[in-house]
């Protein structure tokens, strides 16, 4: 398993149009990935539930990568956090 | 009856009121035996709606642009969630009930979800789950999404509007827009503003009122419900002045700054934020020739971060696509005091500590702006412009920090561009040094509103003094003509961006003077425009 975390910069936090963005960018890899904030994690992959996490700027976030190209999965998705969030 | 509300976009509108059918009516609950083929009616409801939505997204990237758009890309996501699909089709192969009442069950629960969350925009999600949800019951129920029941255009009346609502509305039926919540439904906001049609928010309206006939004043914000026969033909005369006007200015929006005996002119404008953008682009300005970034730093309580500049800046000259975008380094002091700079009380603030002078004092706020501005460059076509410039030591040292700021970007592999840099001439000083001064930069842009009080040493803040205070005074008159000569002479461009600029009176002397660019306000800036198009410089 790789985890990453992340504090998120954007002003508007993961709001509706980056949680989408995320979801898609997770749906091209086969691995389970799970996205957590405060202990309470959801399927990256279902967009309503990335939504509900509320997560807001300069909280933290972890995710997890496990199985099938969890490397290049957790780094792909480490660029995008980077650079959108 | 006169129903008052903000005022989202100005404009008159009369005619028939007619009030918004959500097509949301009542969803029946009933009892099914083949669940299988209830599912699969569910999935292809989903399909046909994913499939409309992404319809929609087509024509909203044509209507309202690209981040306008994408909540119509998310929509289509939403009903891709393996959450909500699996609660839907539990529902249907458990409790045996309808797809559509499924749907709706669905749907209220993540929007309650949503609305539970102490996060406004968050809980704003709600109705997006509420539109996808009605749009997949409109599909089963063969009803559609609802819209406007008339044949006329029709003054339209919604508690609120939905994206995917407004985009398919079919526009040629709509004279205007009224809501009575969403003051930040950008989107209706928008649409009003490339339909060039009124639109107010948060106005009470009675619920019975359909049909009625009704006039929107969005220059006042008011609603008026069956207005008298008098108060019609008033605002038919109001209606047909604005449109006089409209056909006038919209005939000039496109064309070039250009004088009868041809030459050319830039014709830009002023702004002070971020979402002053969309009204340089409406009043046909080709580009922004002073970006004020004080209110960077007046809108906050403390420096403002590199990352919050970048954005602002990044976000401008992103929306004006390629066009030149002129942007000031922070002018603070004198009449703009912001307390955590916590400067000293001054006798003279407007000869005193402030702009150029501060940065140059204080590098690491400066370095911060500049960072963030070069970061942005790589986005646009961003100038950078430096205010109170009275000597070359000054610019010698900005230079230097310039390059500093560049090589540390380079070593971080950030990329940037090479912008152009300019002056503000607003001293006597500079303008004695024009051509000097000109040597180390791309262009100068004139501050006639601080070059005046400077010049005639006479505070623009005294009011006793209005009387004495010439902005057309012979001496001024010369300067910019020193201007002028002194950086073209040094290869510059010269432009001016003080209030002088918009003086209509004075356009054709600017352009005998063989000034390169105005900048003015937005809403200046059509009006230069036709004078500057009926200006024959031979004959001046």
């Amino acid at each position: 398993m790789t985890e990453i975390k992340y504090v998120i910069k954007d002003e508007m936090g993961i709001h509706a149009r980056p949680a989408g963005e995320l979801v898609k960018a997770c749906a091209g890899f086969p691995c389970k990935i799970m996205i957590s904030k405060d202990g309470k994690a959801m399927d990256a992959k279902r967009i309503m539930g990335v939504m509900s996490l509320g997560v807001k700027c300069g909280q933290e976030i972890v995710m997890t990568f496990d199985g099938e190209n969890e490397a290049e999965a957790a780094s792909t998705i480490a660029a995008f956090l980077e650079e959108k969030l | 009856m006169e129903y008052q509300g903000k005022c989202v976009f100005n404009g008159i509108a009369i005619g028939r009121i007619a009030i918004y059918d959500k097509g949301d009516g009542a969803v029946k609950q009933t009892t099914i035996t083949d669940t299988a083929a209830e599912v699969a009616r569910f999935e292809s409801a989903k399909e046909e709606a994913k499939s409309q939505l992404a319809k929609l997204y087509e024509k909203a990237l044509v209507e309202v642009g690209e981040v306008n758009a994408a909540i119509l890309e998310v929509h289509q996501m939403m009903l891709d969630d393996l959450d909500y699909i699996e609660s839907i089709t539990n529902m249907i192969e458990s409790q045996k009930v309808n797809a559509e009442y499924a749907v709706s069950c669905t749907g209220e629960n993540f929007a309650e979800m949503f609305a539970s969350m102490d996060d406004d925009y968050m809980k704003a999600r709600a109705a997006d789950v509420k539109d996808i949800s009605t749009r997949v019951i409109g599909v089963l129920t063969g009803r559609g999404n609802g819209g406007i029941n008339s044949d006329e255009p029709v003054i339209l009346l919604a508690d609120d509007l939905a994206p995917s609502e407004t985009v398919q509305l079919d526009k040629s039926k709509v004279l205007g827009f009224v809501t009575r919540f969403g003051s930040s439904n950008s989107h209706t906001a928008i649409l009003a503003r490339t339909m060039n049609i009124p639109a107010l928010s948060s106005v009470d309206f009675p619920s019975d009122c359909n049909g009625k006939m009704g006039i929107v004043d969005g220059n006042k914000g008011i609603l008026i419900i069956d207005p008298p026969m008098s108060v019609i033909d008033e605002y038919h005369k109001k209606f047909d002045e604005q449109q006089a006007q409209r056909k006038l200015l919209q005939e000039l929006k496109d064309k070039e700054d250009i004088t009868l005996d041809g030459k050319t002119i830039h014709l830009y404008a002023n702004i002070g934020g971020v979402g002053d953008v969309a009204s340089v682009l409406e009043n046909g300005a080709t580009g922004i020739g002073l970006f004020r970034s004080e209110f960077l730093y007046l809108e906050s309580s403390t420096y403002p971060s590199e990352e919050e500049q970048f954005k602002a800046y990044k976000t401008v000259a992103e929306n004006m696509a390629g066009k030149k975008v002129v942007i000031r380094t922070l002018d603070i002091g004198a009449d703009k005091q912001v307390d955590y700079f916590d400067l000293a009380k001054e006798e003279n603030p407007a000869m005193g500590y402030r702009a150029i002078r501060i940065c140059l004092d204080r590098v690491h706020v400066f370095k911060t702006q500049l960072r963030a501005l070069y970061r942005a460059s790589y986005y646009g076509n961003i100038s950078i412009m430096f205010p109170m410039i009275i000597s070359e030591k000054e610019v010698i040292r900005i230079k230097e920090i310039i390059a500093e700021v560049k090589s540390e970007l380079k070593a971080e592999g950030v990329p940037y561009k090479d912008c152009e840099i300019g002056i503000m001439i607003e001293t006597p000083a500079a303008v004695m040094l024009a051509e000097e001064l000109g040597k180390y930069v791309d262009f100068f842009s004139v501050g006639t509103n601080d070059l005046t009080q400077y010049t005639l040493a006479i505070d623009r803040q005294n009011a006793a003094l209005d009387n004495i205070y010439d902005s057309h005074h012979p001496a001024l008159m010369k300067m910019l003509q020193m201007i002028v000569d002194g950086g073209h002479k040094s290869g510059c461009w010269v432009g001016i961006c003080g209030e002088l600029g918009a003086d209509t009176t004075l356009t054709s002397e600017f352009l005998k003077m063989g000034f390169d660019e105005l900048s003015v306000s937005p809403s200046m800036v059509l009006k230069v425009r036709a004078k500057i198009r009926e200006t024959d410089v031979s004959k001046l």
